[in-house]
């Protein structure tokens, strides 16, 4: 439940994958019809999940189990197109780029449409929105349920008006007769129905280069209520008689309480005290009350000290660090050994790798509710049916009495997978029976939420003066194991990932441990390259097979103007590149170091391929923020931390992108309209470090190994 | 202590040390204001007080009683979009928008001194104001659509 301190605790995605439905209750067609009024609904189940033999002649009960639902639309009686899923928007656009694929698939237009998201009595178990997998996966299996109810739209069409199927065609909400020009609406055809059908694989999916809504940009389509400030975020909700949550927090990590007086904060008219073990929680009727409750509770604390620093920390990863037991990266391939010798050149180098933060400007935030026995939590989570089950264990009650509903949020990158605050104002809304918010401060979220993992990455390498890589040995250190292959033909490699005892709460991140391990990976590969005095991108050019990777090498270097760059005086280039999750990257960057040592990063070209594109200009957004976003963790993030305190736990303190850091951006995006469309909200993160140490390498011949790479601004 | 926020007169008994921030969002449910620091660092609660960009969570009322404080939800006139909102929606610059009423803001009272800024003049207003989602130069889009030609 928690991300906690034990080893294994930073790869959630795993966890998460494995995770059970949250209901298996099964989808009774008849409630379902109940709650959403009749009409026509395609879920996503293979087609023998359904045991309902003549369903629409004898309406019963069709059982599908939950857990094989991954969506649904349903098109109402009234032409209304709704769209359920599980998943969440936390500012990657996902609400309107879903939408337009449903609007493409149904030939609907895209005003008709609304989306259901992150609510866990009304849409389908999801495990979570993480992973680059909402475009991929969701996407794909709303395209074909939207295919299969165009499908069903006609076939209702033609036997109503006793028409071939073939001469009629679904268009703006309505279907065709293309020989008669007979027309009739979807809601027309859906009135007095209670169709539930399961997605048919025959159903034809519009093929990207036929796309008309889908592949264009289409704005936020909730947008003005975002400018206006009218959209209501879980931190600005507020219900009749809430009462204003504040926790107390242990002085450091690990720290024990020994005795706390709770009695001068009872005594404040209106405040609610939770004491239970280490949790001491208050709940009172206005933030102020809150906070001045918490000053007036007297608590003794017995702190661990000795807990290791941004000082030792990388010799404690690797210390602690266990001999098996992490995801290895598969069997070893080739005799490394005999690859090193049969090198011409050989190089070591180790990669340090610090802690850092998400950030989300929106801290975690939770409203909770109890009414007759059940829980309503909104909460900014990725993951609702994850916190749903979390409240049902920590309150012993069914998943069914617990509704987890989570607005669009105000981001995550991967930093909102867990519950904690959900469960604190769960806890206090309990024993207060009123509602309760809890909303973090940006210290309790730099020092309560998790982080980063912070690891190092050994890397020994051998080449030959031709090009060939003949041996690579990679070995991670609890980072993680994200990206951590190899992606050029190295015939003799050894790759593990071996987890360590980590001092912070560490978890998801977007990108996870991509960005170290491509930074390691492609820092090497340069350094490589230096040796045998071959160019950087020629010498990946040589040693890589996939297309699609050659492809964004060649594209960003042509866009950077690569081959013709000059020699000013100060100023290097670097170049990197990776893949991730069906995403493909390349990224040039020029920068200038200057007689003082002061980095300045002047440009960053970075190509993007992610298979056929859904809205060009949020997926611009995309790569733009993860450039942006990574630029911060190759420049100058960094958790600082000892005897388990933040030591920068505020935004004056730690240090993130601002409108003055950014270089010249420029950004290709290369649309594959024969691929299917794989996310983005990581893979484009994982070049921008590599390519700035590589750029300062080019500049200096120094070749750092620690990210960040410059937190001072100076080259030291 | 009355409060005048957008063009609202609100009678309200409170300490006058008490943020402003906590005042709009809690009190008067204007919550388009948004907390993403509390120590001026970040730009998401910025309002306007008598036109000038403040930080509304380090602004205590007591400093702010009568004087004229514009908010995010007091740029819409009678159902029309402010210009500098305009610009932006139709720029749609943002991922998760939670900065986006303190971006518009700023960018309000930036474009009302300086009607065509440089892209430096840009920067240098807009630097107080944090997106986390790293959309910053899509934002310059928006303001330079916003500024006069
Ligand atoms: S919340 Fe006021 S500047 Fe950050
Ligand atoms: S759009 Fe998310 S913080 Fe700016």
């Amino acid at each position: 439940m928690e991300h906690s301190n034990h080893p294994h605790s930073f790869e959630p995605m795993n966890d998460e994958l494995t995770g059970e439905p949250a209901t298996k209750t099964g989808l009774d067609r008849r409630k379902f019809f109940k709650l959403f009024g009749g009409g026509l609904a395609v879920a996503f189940v293979l087609q023998d999940m359904f045991s309902f033999a003549g369903e629409a002649a004898a309406p019963g009960t069709a059982l599908v189990p939950t857990s094989q639902v991954g969506a649904w639309i349903h098109i109402g009686e009234d032409g209304t197109v709704s769209v359920f899923t599980g998943k969440v928007e936390v500012g990657q656009n996902i609400r309107t780029s879903l939408s337009q694929i449903v609007a493409e698939e149904l030939r609907v237009p895209i005003s008709s449409i609304k989306m259901v998201m992150g609510d866990t009595d009304l849409v389908p178990f999801d495990a979570g929105t993480f992973g680059s997998r909402s475009t991929p996966q969701m996407g794909g299996q709303l395209r074909k349920a939207a295919a299969t109810a165009r499908q069903a739209m006609i076939d209702m069409a033609a036997k109503n008006w006793g028409a071939e199927g073939k001469t009629l065609q679904a268009l703006d909400g309505m279907v065709i007769n293309r020989e008669t020009n007979k027309k009739i609406t979807y809601s027309e055809l859906t009135k007095g129905q209670q169709l539930l059908l399961p997605i048919s694989d025959q159903a034809r999916v519009t093929p990207a280069n036929e796309w008309k809504v889908a592949g264009k940009t289409v704005k936020k389509i909730n947008g003005q209520s975002f400018i206006t400030g009218k959209h209501q975020y879980v931190s600005d909700m507020k219900l009749p008689g809430m009462l204003y949550g504040k926790i107390l927090r242990a002085p450091s990590y690990n720290a024990k309480l020994v005795s706390v007086d709770i009695a001068k904060a009872q005594a404040i008219p209106g405040v609610v005290i939770v004491h239970d073990g280490d949790f001491v929680g208050i709940a009172a009727p206005s933030v102020r009350t809150a906070a001045r409750a918490l000053q007036a509770i007297n608590a003794k604390w017995q702190e661990t000290t000795q807990q290791p620093s941004n000082a030792n920390i990388f010799e404690h990863l690797v210390k602690t660090a266990s001999a098996s037991g992490g995801r290895n990266a598969g069997a070893p391939k080739g005799d490394l050994e005999e690859g090193l010798k049969s090198a011409d050149f050989t190089h070591s180098k180790t990669y340090n790798i610090n802690y850092i933060a998400h950030v989300p400007l929106e801290p975690r935030a939770a409203l909770a509710q109890w009414e007759d026995g059940k829980l309503t939590v909104w909460a900014g989570t990725q993951r609702p049916f994850g916190v749903q089950e979390d409240l049902a264990d920590e309150f012993k009650i069914p998943k069914e009495k617990v509704r987890v509903i989570m607005p669009d949020t105000g981001s995550g990158y991967g930093g909102k997978h867990t519950a904690e605050a959900a469960l604190e104002a769960a806890r206090l809304a309990l024993q207060a029976k009123k509602p309760v918010k809890v909303v973090w401060t940006r210290e309790e979220e730099f020092t309560w939420a998790y982080f980063r993992p912070g690891g190092v990455i050994e890397v020994s390498s051998g080449v030959k003066k031709d090009g060939t890589i003949s041996g690579w040995k990679f070995l991670n250190y609890n980072s993680g194991g994200s990206a951590i292959n190899t992606q050029y033909k190295i015939a003799n490699h050894e790759i593990a990932f071996l987890p360590s005892n980590t001092p912070l709460k560490q978890g998801s991140y977007r990108g996870l441990a991509a960005t170290a391990n491509v930074f390691a990976r492609e820092s090497h590969i340069t350094d490589l390259a230096r040796l045998i005095k071959m160019d950087q991108l020629e010498f990946r050019l040589k040693n890589s097979d996939d297309a699609r990777l050659t492809a964004v090498l060649e594209t960003a270097a042509k866009a950077f103007g690569w081959k013709s760059l000059g020699r000013a005086t100060g100023h290097g280039y670097g170049i990197a590149c990776g893949l991730d999750k069906g995403g493909y990257v390349a990224t040039c960057a020029e920068v200038m170091v200057n007689s003082h040592k002061e980095v300045k990063v002047i440009r960053v070209t970075q190509a993007f391929e992610c298979g056929a594109i859904v809205n060009p200009l949020h997926l611009e957004n995309q790569i733009m923020g993860s450039i942006v976003q990574g630029l911060g963790g190759a420049l100058f993030e960094a958790i600082d931390f000892a005897d388990g305190k933040i030591r920068n736990s505020s935004l004056s303190a730690y240090r993130v992108p601002r409108f003055s850091d950014i270089p010249k951006i420029d950004i290709v995006m290369m649309d594959r309209k024969d691929l299917p469309s794989a996310g983005a909200g990581e893979a484009a993160i994982i070049g921008i470090a590599p390519a700035i140490r590589n750029a300062i390498l080019d500049a200096t011949g120094k070749g750092l190994t620690t990210l960040p790479l410059i937190p001072n601004g100076v080259l030291t | 202590m009355v409060l005048n926020v957008n063009g609202v007169k609100h009678e309200v008994s409170l300490e006058p040390d008490v943020e402003l921030l906590s005042v709009l969002r809690n009190e008067l449910e204007l919550t388009g204001s948004k907390y993403g620091c509390g120590e001026g660092a970040c730009g998401a609660c910025t309002v306007l007080i008598n036109g000038t960009p403040s930080r509304s969570c380090i602004t205590t009322v007591g400093s702010v009683a009568g004087k004229e404080i514009t908010t995010i939800e007091g740029l819409e006139k009678n159902g029309t979009l402010h210009p500098v909102q305009a610009a932006f929606l139709e720029t749609d610059p943002f991922q998760c928008s939670y900065c986006a009423p303190g971006m518009i803001m700023s960018a309000v009272a930036l474009l009302k001194n300086n009607p065509a800024p440089t892209e430096d003049a840009i920067i240098k207003s807009m630097d107080g104001n944090i997106c986390r989602c790293g959309t910053y130069l899509n934002i310059i889009k928006a303001i330079k659509l916003a500024s006069k030609p």
